[in-house]
């Protein structure tokens, strides 16, 4: 009988594949945008401050996915790593690959995914106050931090837009990429 | 006896963790040692958008010192001066090294892109390293 090695740099990297409970995520995200609630002095800091969480997640979540999914290769071009987020990202976080990837016909450097149904905001239902609030912020801090941390910096934020016929707006996040980013990829 | 050194670089050219093998090297090679490893980032750099792998052999030369390369996917320089020529060998360390970082990475209490204290990640690298060299 052997114990289990208790450092973790012995221990092998786990394979994922792990689902979680919605009800236990609805849980603790509840609890986040609460205490993000608390420490606030004004209204809009709210999205910043999920997005700042999310922004810590980016780079472990890069890294690790990188070495599971695509075999240890990095992405050098911009299209590569947003379908990468597109698809490989969204998959291991939602289960299912974003609804669609767009690049913005008014601005060179803005794209936008969408999802119709955004699982972290499953729960939330927002007062007339803060209607244009979308705590989906959190997950565009993911993004942001993926985006930065593969040296691609951009600032990403998440809109509520509605469609047509459906009750509830879907959720765009809009990746505005720095300039550098452009000229490098031209 | 051939030494090796081995150097993680992050996101600001800061270093994120050092060691040398075997541990009985002077203190002013240490010190050439991160000068040359620093001076060859530049190179690193360009490599870096050519190919889309993480290994990228070796980039650069000193005297006799040859400086090999790995590229993580968020960015993260992995530096190794040597002067033996082994491919095969570097490529294995680099690929155990890499995951023990992305251990250390996944524990939410190590901030990114600071010095890595971790004794148990230390040891390990030890470990790895005198097998390989």
């Amino acid at each position: 009988m052997s114990k289990a090695p208790a450092n973790i740099v012995d221990r092998p990297l786990s394979k994922g594949k792990n689902e979680i409970n919605i009800s236990s995520f609805a849980f603790l995200f509840s609890e986040m945008i609460q205490y993000c609630q608390d420490r606030i002095k004004a209204g809009h800091e709210l999205e910043k401050k999920l997005s700042d969480m999310g922004y810590s997640i980016g780079p472990r979540l890069l890294e690790l996915l990188c070495v599971r999914e695509k075999n240890s290769k990095r992405e050098t071009k911009l299209l590569g790593i947003l379908s990468f987020i597109h698809t490989t990202v969204w998959k291991s976080l939602f289960g299912k690959p974003a609804d669609s990837l767009e690049k913005s016909t008014e601005a060179d450097d803005e794209y936008m995914i969408s999802d119709n149904n955004m699982v972290v905001n499953k729960f939330i239902s927002l007062p007339k106050h803060l209607s244009s609030l979308n705590c989906a912020a959190f997950v565009a801090g993911i993004i942001e931090g993926i985006l930065c941390s593969a040296e691609f910096p951009a600032r990403v934020t998440a809109h509520n837009v509605a469609v047509e016929g459906k009750r509830f707006p879907k959720t765009v996040i809009l990746i505005k990429f720095n300039p550098e980013v452009i000229e490098r990829n031209a | 006896m051939s030494t090796f050194t081995f150097l993680i670089i992050g996101k600001n050219d800061n270093p994120l963790y050092e060691i040398e093998f075997p541990i009985t090297v002077q203190k002013k090679e240490t010190y050439v040692h991160q000068y040359i490893a620093h001076g060859s980032l530049d190179i690193v750099e360009e490599h870096v958008w050519k190919s889309n792998n993480m290994y990228l052999k070796i980039i650069d030369k000193f005297n006799k010192i040859q400086i090999s390369s790995f590229v993580t996917a968020g960015h993260i320089k992995f530096m190794l001066l040597h002067e033996k020529k082994d491919e095969d060998a570097i490529k294995n360390f680099f690929v155990e090294v890499h995951d023990l970082y992305l251990k250390i990475l996944l524990n939410p209490f190590y901030e990114y892109n600071k010095p890595i204290t971790s004794t148990a990640f230390d040891a390990k690298v030890r470990k790895i390293g005198t097998r390989y060299f």
